[in-house]
């Protein structure tokens, strides 16, 4: 089952990470965040990736299913993009001594995409249900996954052109182990984010099915009034 | 194909008529405009180089678009057009080409009255910065007009377009700064015109599931 | 604990914290989700007494 699966591999690149990782030579214990800031990064991608391919069946067949299923994939890439831009801030704290940091790209990257994927969630609230929203929001999703490529340009030409990069961390030059810790740690965040999908879709869901109950039920014709003989 | 540039040109037409008869948006978009570079001459300090005053000039271009295209869909809305706009016999990409048009040439005349506005409080403007608003309009019309098709049909439409649009603009700023001030302007007018390219593609294949119920 | 110590833990006890979160609100609308099934069924249940 996939929260048991998601379970496992977490806990087990948390102990991984924490207690058998090696310890980098210049960050010291700091640079142990990278396992859960990179693979909380990459998860949200995947999201974001995941909600434009469901975007993209709406749009290709029409089904109504898929309209909840790519929000439900934005939402869920949003939280882990938020995730990546708490933990990449503590991250640059830690090492430059800065909450912030215009040259981390991938930092500039996520606020780009949280202030993108957060105006979805406005398109959202501003459309009525219907077949207009769905469709609307599956194109701005797929616009999502096209900007991702784009910002990234545009951030290292500002970097070349404008804003000189200040502050570099050297990637980590893995060892074996590290790589190994790294890949547990991945593969838990995607099973700990296709969980959480989950639960989520059928919330989503149930509360559709109990919509359309309600309705049926306060529409049901009027029964017939039982009849009693009044014999005088 | 002739089908599609003939349908676009006469939507691109009947907006751009209108605009002639009505005179809202225009000169809006126009004193806009100036009245942006005033204030940001107050805004910075005196000491400030010309790269920073380049920037703010992409400010207000992203702004008096916004401007724009906030107008594009309205007279449609506000009179119901919009529903008998898509019935109309035509692909429904030349209605997103026809609306595009319409918003360049407004940006564009905005544009012509801007770039020597600012060439005048602030420094002159070479050859590439110019490319990089031509450039830069394109991609800004072409997403901006899908973007606001979007938010129209929708509650708080002045409020949603600039939230749409912004993260989308992003990167043709970053385009247009580069082509201004920047050390190699043509590594930013390439990247320019891949995003116009690469979105131009994008909005014409989804215009149709944005307008239509 | 130094201070790496302390961001390391920061930045893990976040992750967490966020799960955490995110439980506590799909129980919550769990709970809502079973209530308003509850009024449905009662509901269903009622329309079907009169003529049964």
């Amino acid at each position: 089952m996939l929260s048991c699966a998601a379970a496992v591999l977490v806990l087990l690149g948390l102990g991984l990470a924490l207690l058998w990782a090696p310890e980098d030579a210049d960050q010291g214990i700091s640079q142990k965040i990278f396992y859960v800031h990179v693979p909380v990064a990459l998860t949200a991608y995947a999201g974001f990736g995941w909600a434009a391919w469901k975007a993209l069946r709406l749009l290709w067949t029409g089904d109504e299913r898929y309209d909840l299923e790519s929000y439900t994939a934005v939402h869920i890439g949003t939280i882990f993009g938020v995730l990546t831009l708490v933990t990449g801030s503590i991250w640059a704290k830690v090492s430059w001594g800065v909450w912030w940091s215009w040259s981390e790209r991938q930092l500039v990257l996520f606020l780009i995409l949280f202030l993108f994927y957060s105006a979805y969630f406005m398109l959202r609230y501003s459309l009525d249900p219907g077949p207009r929203r769905q469709r609307s929001s599956a194109v701005y999703a797929l616009f999502g996954v096209v900007l991702i490529p784009i910002s990234f340009l545009a951030i290292r030409l500002a970097e070349d052109l404008i804003h000189p990069v200040v502050f570099t961390r050297e990637g980590p030059q893995m060892s074996d182990s590290m790589f190994a810790t790294f890949c547990v740690c991945l593969a838990g965040m995607l099973a700990l984010a296709a969980a959480l999908y989950r639960v989520e879709l059928t919330g989503k869901r149930i509360d559709e099915r109990i919509r359309e109950l309600r309705e049926l039920l306060a529409t049901e014709p009027a029964r017939q009034p039982v009849l009693t003989e009044v014999r005088s | 194909m002739t089908g599609l540039v003939a349908d676009s040109a006469a939507l691109a037409r009947k907006d751009l008529l209108l605009e002639l008869r009505a005179r809202e948006t225009l000169p809006a978009m126009l004193l806009f405009v100036v009245t942006a570079l005033v204030v940001f001459h107050f805004a910075l300090p005196a000491d400030v180089s010309d790269r920073a005053a380049g920037g703010l000039l992409w400010v207000a271009i992203v702004f008096t678009a916004l401007l724009g295209l906030t107008r594009a869909f309205v007279a449609e809305r506000e009179q119901g057009l919009l529903d008998a706009l898509v019935l109309t016999p035509c692909d429904r990409a030349a209605i997103w080409i026809g609306k595009a048009l319409a918003v360049l040439a407004f940006l564009v005349a905005a544009e012509i009255v801007a770039l020597p506005a600012y060439a005048l409080f602030f420094t002159d403007l070479d050859a590439a910065a110019i490319a990089g608003v031509a450039l830069a309009d394109l991609g800004i019309c072409s997403v901006g007009t899908l973007v606001a098709a979007m938010a129209v049909a929708g509650r708080a439409r002045e409020l949603l377009l600039p939230l749409l649009f912004l993260p989308l603009a992003i990167p043709i700023v970053v385009g247009g700064v580069g082509a201004t001030v920047g050390d190699d302007p043509a590594k930013s007018l390439a990247f320019l015109a891949l995003y116009d390219a690469i979105f131009a593609i994008l909005c014409f294949a989804s215009f149709e599931y944005v307008v239509t119920e | 604990m130094s201070t790496g110590e302390k961001y390391l833990a920061a930045a893990y006890l976040v992750v967490f914290g966020a799960v955490l979160l995110y439980l506590v609100i799909i129980s919550l609308k769990v709970t809502r989700l079973e209530r308003d099934l509850a009024e449905l069924t009662e509901l269903a249940r009622r329309q079907r007494a009169p003529g049964g």
